[in-house]
């Protein structure tokens, strides 16, 4: 494994990494109540999490909140729906890493690579049919400050099908998204094999 | 029970929305003790009540966000005082802008490229800010308007202006958190408000 990494300059559902700018706990630094903050213990391998256990309170009420939006399979929109809003807003606000987490989820989910491919690689305007135009757009409405999401984009994803718990998951999704994208794109950087 | 979501999003009790919030329980109860956590901690460590209101204030006006502005404002007089719930306020009226934009790592992504607004504040408000919330107030604008311009240098300023790396994680998810929690509460207004 080469040492020299380099920040990615574009969007990619392939693996990269992330490299904290601040100093994480360590490993022996994590007390019980920080393991239980990072609510899977494996996290502790983790230097993202372990960054954010230096305020616990805080990443353990943000996971929760995040596993809930996007993996709560009681009714409302399907996974994949949920995925790509969080994909539409890390190609929105420009958040690499995230993007390319998420778009592999909504690859996988929704057995769409090339549609979500062409919304990394064209942008948050890409033709994707009129079901994921109408989520992208919404995220995107709700990504921009101030915030521009308005009664034409909830008509549009009803239109589309979508009821309105469905629509909540998507607002939440995209919400969720403009907290995680901050996180990741202002205490650390992506990084590739250089 | 009434949330702070519910209070930003003018959802009473009964209501529709109430129900649907109701199909994502852990969502909105671990929103809630986020905001808890961020704002109204019982130990707030290395940052202060006055300094968290300060910072949700300034970002809720940022944000154009009248519910979130008046719970905010609200919360830094009564932390604070009038006279730096005003110099916050005269901060985000002085820094007005509209995100996201910002630079993309050089490369095929640099022609959608778009200047990132200025930061300045007044020499007045500066003063009744102090260093550490000015600069507060200036990572909170990057960190709202353009987050794509995220570098390792922008935490130099806070660290001279006396941000611990744990007060650096706490300022940063309080930043981060409030983008959520306002985008979560104008999307389910809206959502409500169209038949």
């Amino acid at each position: 494994m080469s040492a020299e990494l380099s920040e990615p300059n574009a969007f990619t559902r392939a693996q990269i990494g992330w490299t904290p700018w601040l100093p994480p706990l360590t490993e022996a630094e994590l007390t019980p109540s920080h393991i239980e903050a990072l609510i899977d213990a494996a996290r502790a391998k983790n230097p993202y999490f372990r960054l954010l256990a230096r305020d616990p309170a805080a990443l353990q009420h943000r996971t929760l909140t995040d596993k809930d939006i996007f993996y709560n399979p009681e009714g409302g929109a399907p996974r994949a729906d949920r995925e790509l809003a969080a994909t539409a807003v890390s190609r929105a606000n420009g958040c690499i890493y995230c993007a390319s987490v998420h778009a592999r989820f909504a690859a996988t989910y929704a057995k769409r690579e090339a549609d979500v491919d062409r919304l990394l690689d064209e942008g948050t305007g890409a033709d994707l049919g009129e079901r994921w135009n109408a989520i992208t757009a919404a995220s995107v409405a709700l990504t921009a400050t101030p915030v521009a999401f308005g009664p034409e984009h909830v008509q549009r994803l009803r239109a589309a099908g979508l009821d309105d718990l469905a629509i909540a998951d998507i607002i939440q999704a995209a919400a969720f998204f403009n907290w995680a994208n901050r996180l990741m794109l202002a205490l650390g950087g992506a990084t590739v094999p250089a | 029970m009434t949330d702070t979501i519910d209070i930003l999003a003018g959802i009473a009790p009964g209501a529709a929305l109430e129900k649907i919030r109701a199909n994502r329980a852990a969502a909105r109860d671990h929103a809630e003790a986020s905001h808890q956590a961020l704002l109204l901690p019982q130990a707030p460590g290395d940052v202060s009540l006055a300094e968290r209101f300060a910072v949700a204030a300034f970002v809720a006006a940022l944000h154009r966000a009248p519910e979130a502005v008046a719970l905010y404002a609200e919360g830094l007089a009564q932390h604070a005082g009038a006279a730096l719930a005003e110099a916050v306020a005269r901060a985000a009226e002085a820094n007005a802008a509209a995100g996201p934009t910002g630079a993309f790592p050089p490369g095929p992504l640099s022609a959608e490229d778009s200047p990132a607004p200025s930061f300045a504040l007044p020499a007045d408000v500066a003063a009744a800010l102090g260093d550490k919330l000015a600069a507060a107030l200036a990572y909170a604008h990057f960190l709202i308007f353009h987050p794509r311009d995220a570098a390792p240098e922008r935490f130099a300023p806070l660290q001279a202006a006396g941000w611990t790396p744990d007060g650096l994680v706490t300022l940063s998810q309080l930043v981060a958190f409030l983008a959520f929690q306002i985008r979560v509460a104008a999307g389910l207004r809206v959502l409500a408000a169209t038949p």
